[in-house]
């Protein structure tokens, strides 16, 4: 994974998935959290179906980074939990792949809540 | 004044954004942040070879990296202009967790940091989990069934 192209995929990838989600944010009235739940499942569902393997091997970065990355993430730990330990799989593979991102948003979190206080919005 | 002229008076005061502009950002932001990771992914998959422990590396670094500007206040300010370029990425996850953490210190570390900093990536995790599961169901009946 040498080169330039890699790089060039992963930034208009991963634009492309962010202006679509601007888009929604001037022309709806769908708040962030909701843009986000959305980008999430339709992660999940587009790996369900198939197309966001390829996509991810083609974007690299460009399409795990952003939400419907974290989807893929989930619906591919599930994957591989079924084929590997059968109906229980569906429970314990989504969280089991989206440990480390969960856990260090928490940590990370106390931590910068400890050290930092709200700045007055201006 | 009812509450329909005002919801009317509200959508006329507050500046249309123009949406060009925006989606121009959001681009460029995004773009920029997912270039990161690409450079991340590449140093950390020729340090590791393997693709699992990367993803999770690179997802935490992102999320460090978020975390530590939203402490200092940089992260808003980007977000401020940079709009679904800072949003969608795992980053605009992690600064949804790390500014309502801050943001909610002073209800105290069990209810206020605590509770509220799933206020919106709780959302998130219980709907992915959910359309995750279902997902799951579905491929393991597909298994059997054909």
């Amino acid at each position: 994974m040498n080169g330039f192209l890699p790089y060039l995929y992963a930034f208009v990838s991963g634009g492309f998935l962010c202006v679509i989600a601007q888009i929604l944010i001037d022309k709806t009235k769908l708040t962030p959290a909701r843009i986000l739940v959305i980008y999430v499942c339709t992660g999940v569902l587009l790996t369900g179906i198939g197309l966001y393997e390829p996509f991810v091997n083609f974007a690299g970065a460009g399409a795990t980074t952003p939400l419907t990355g974290f989807g893929y993430s989930i619906a591919k730990g599930v994957r591989e939990a079924v084929d590997k330990d059968g109906l229980i799989g569906a429970l314990s593979g989504g969280l089991t792949a989206t440990s480390a991102g969960i856990s260090a948003a928490i940590i990370f979190g106390i931590i910068a809540s400890v050290i930092f206080s709200s700045k007055p919005k201006r | 004044m009812n509450k329909k002229e005002y919801t009317e008076y509200v959508e006329k005061k507050s500046k249309k954004s123009p949406i060009y502009k925006n989606c121009a950002f959001a681009f460029f932001t995004g773009g920029a942040i997912c270039t990161i990771g690409q450079g991340l992914r590449d140093i950390y998959s020729s340090l590791t070879g393997d693709e699992k422990i990367t993803s999770s590396l690179v997802c935490v670094s992102l999320i460090f990296i978020s975390v530590l500007l939203t402490g200092i206040g940089v992260y808003d300010k980007i977000a401020r202009f940079a709009g679904a370029g800072t949003l969608v990425p795992i980053t605009g996850f992690a600064n949804a967790v790390s500014s309502a953490a801050i943001d909610n210190k002073s209800e105290g570390y069990i209810l206020g940091v605590g509770a509220k900093m799933f206020i919106i990536a709780g959302p998130v995790i219980v709907f992915g989990l959910l359309s995750g599961t279902i997902y799951g169901v579905i491929y393991y009946l597909a298994g059997i069934l054909l």
